[in-house]
């Protein structure tokens, strides 16, 4: 842990090398979701709701998935940059070093630029907390926490299985983009309304919807299930066939020579 | 003019290369729109009135826009150029005997197009077969096809003078992520990439109308459909023109001023 804070702190001071284009970059990534947040005003300012939820209430979404996969757009940056990696044999030499691969993947490489988008979803949350009409008791409160945490780990997972896909091709990863960028997109929006089948999908497959959906109904109030607020946890497991497919890979992995 | 024709082809062949690539760039389009289309039908579905354009349309408008992504996208940059920008390797392009400016748009426009050939098709004919609201639905007359194709032939053009004008921008500031960020998400938003035009509040879709932005894609895909049509097509149409015209000769007469103070990076 002591080592991963040393990791962080030399690539913070690394990214202030260049403060102007930090913080460009920065407002860059503020202004990219201050666009998604524009386009969502300006359609609930025409239909009002969308599936009997509210703009506000779907804010509390949209916020929840942009902060969650932002920290681990930003943590995780390390298996999104995999293919480059193994590219240049960067892979080889942390396979050497007396160090888990893992914790050393997550060290290498941090975007702190994708704060802005932290930035952003927390304006977010000023806004819709006091305007989406939920009164934070306790439960309510650990329904949050639960929620970002959850996504936070499910799209590391996927993060993963994007890397793990790299050990075997480096062709044509381009459709891991739905489960990554396009799962931000749409998941500003709850699953439910893009029909069964997806929810579906997003349930027993790709458990975003443990972490958006269900748990969302009850902070909303539109559930009483009090079971909903654990879901995030249980969806969380998605990680361990993810690590297990990701050592699969690691042992059958062969290096790119050069 | 030889000369253009065989960078054009040079660049074509360099991109119709990648077919594994092409191939999941169609799934993950496919997906794009699909998800699009159903999120669209939700709002259908909670206020059918409020709805700004037929839904048909719509769903054309979305199949459009995926299929021909790379020719009509703003944010589509060729990072090569961009890198010989900064690497320097900018001398040996003036090093030959022709004019910059009309060097990298023709590359530009190759590598749009060697990417949107590959893609469009398969997903044309897929989005064609689809059940009736959600499916890519063929021009109402032969006509209105034949406009569409002229609209988007001038946006074509007009997006490649639009991107120019993001290379020589990258002249002052060499740090090629900053700037650029601000500038495309900005222009993805007005273009109406992220939701069509029609779905802007009113006073905003009236100062959008005169922008350059409003031609790239939007003008021809709602033209497609019908859902310009008349006056207001042939007016839209004037105005594409001249932006297409006004972009080129400032990008040109820029790349020019620049050249001459322009300073060589790297070694």
């Amino acid at each position: 842990m002591k080592l991963y804070l040393k990791y962080i702190s030399i690539h913070l001071r690394c990214a202030m090398q260049y403060k102007a284009s930090f913080f460009l970059t920065l407002i860059g990534q503020v202004l990219t979701s201050f666009t998604a947040f524009l386009s969502m005003y300006y359609l609930f300012e025409r239909f009002s709701s969308i599936e009997g939820f509210t703009f506000s209430q779907v804010l509390l979404c949209f916020a929840v998935i942009l902060l969650s996969f932002s920290l681990s757009e930003c943590f995780a940056r390390g298996f999104d940059l995999f293919p480059n990696m193994i590219g240049n044999g960067e892979f080889d030499r942390i396979l050497i070093r007396p160090k888990n691969e893992i914790f050393q993947i997550l060290a290498s490489k941090m975007e702190f630029t994708r704060l802005g988008r932290v930035i952003q979803a927390i304006c977010i949350f000023c806004y819709a907390i006091p305007h989406s009409e939920v009164i934070w008791t306790f439960d309510k409160i650990l329904t949050l926490i639960f929620m970002i945490i959850g996504g936070f780990l499910v799209f590391s997972g996927i993060f993963i299985l994007y890397a793990v896909l790299c050990f075997f091709t480096l062709e044509g990863l381009e459709f891991m983009n739905i489960l990554t960028n396009g799962a931000m997109e749409y998941g500003k929006y709850p699953f439910s309304i893009y029909g069964k089948q997806i929810l579906k999908f997003l349930t027993y497959i790709v458990p975003l919807a443990l972490v958006q959906y269900y748990p969302f109904l009850y902070l909303i109030g539109h559930s009483q299930n009090h079971f909903y607020i654990f879901l995030p946890l249980i969806a969380s497991l998605f990680l361990i066939p993810c690590f297990l497919l990701w050592k699969f890979g690691v042992k059958h992995y062969q290096s790119t020579g050069s | 003019m030889k000369s253009y024709v065989s960078f054009f082809r040079i660049q074509l062949t360099a991109g119709l290369q990648y077919r594994a690539a092409a191939l999941a760039g169609i799934s993950t389009q496919f997906a794009w729109g699909f998800m699009e289309i159903l999120l669209f039908s939700a709002f259908y579905r909670a206020d059918p009135n409020a709805f700004p354009m037929n839904f048909s349309d719509l769903s054309s408008y979305i199949w459009l826009q995926q299929g021909l992504l790379a020719l009509t996208a703003s944010w589509f940059i060729d990072t090569n150029i961009l890198n010989t920008i900064t690497s320097g390797n900018l001398a040996y392009e003036l090093c030959r005997p022709i004019n910059l400016y009309h060097m990298w748009i023709i590359k530009n426009m190759a590598s749009r197009i060697s990417k949107a050939v590959l893609r469009c098709f398969p997903i044309f004919i897929i989005a064609a077969m689809l059940p009736a609201p959600y499916r890519l639905s063929f021009s109402p007359n032969l006509f209105t096809f034949f406009i569409f194709l002229f609209s988007l032939l001038l946006g074509f053009l007009l997006i490649n003078a639009y991107s120019m004008l993001v290379y020589i921008l990258t002249f002052y500031t060499l740090s090629p992520v900053g700037v650029r960020i601000i500038w495309l998400a900005a222009s993805e938003f007005l273009t109406g990439a992220l939701i069509p035009i029609p779905f802007f509040p009113e006073s905003m879709q009236t100062v959008l109308k005169f922008l350059p932005f409003a031609a790239m894609q939007n003008l021809p895909f709602r033209i497609y459909s019908g859902d310009i049509a008349g006056t207001e097509m042939i007016n839209s149409l004037i105005l594409q023109i001249v932006w297409t015209i006004v972009l080129l000769l400032c990008g040109s007469v820029w790349t020019n001023r620049m050249l001459k103070k322009a300073v060589i990076q790297g070694g």
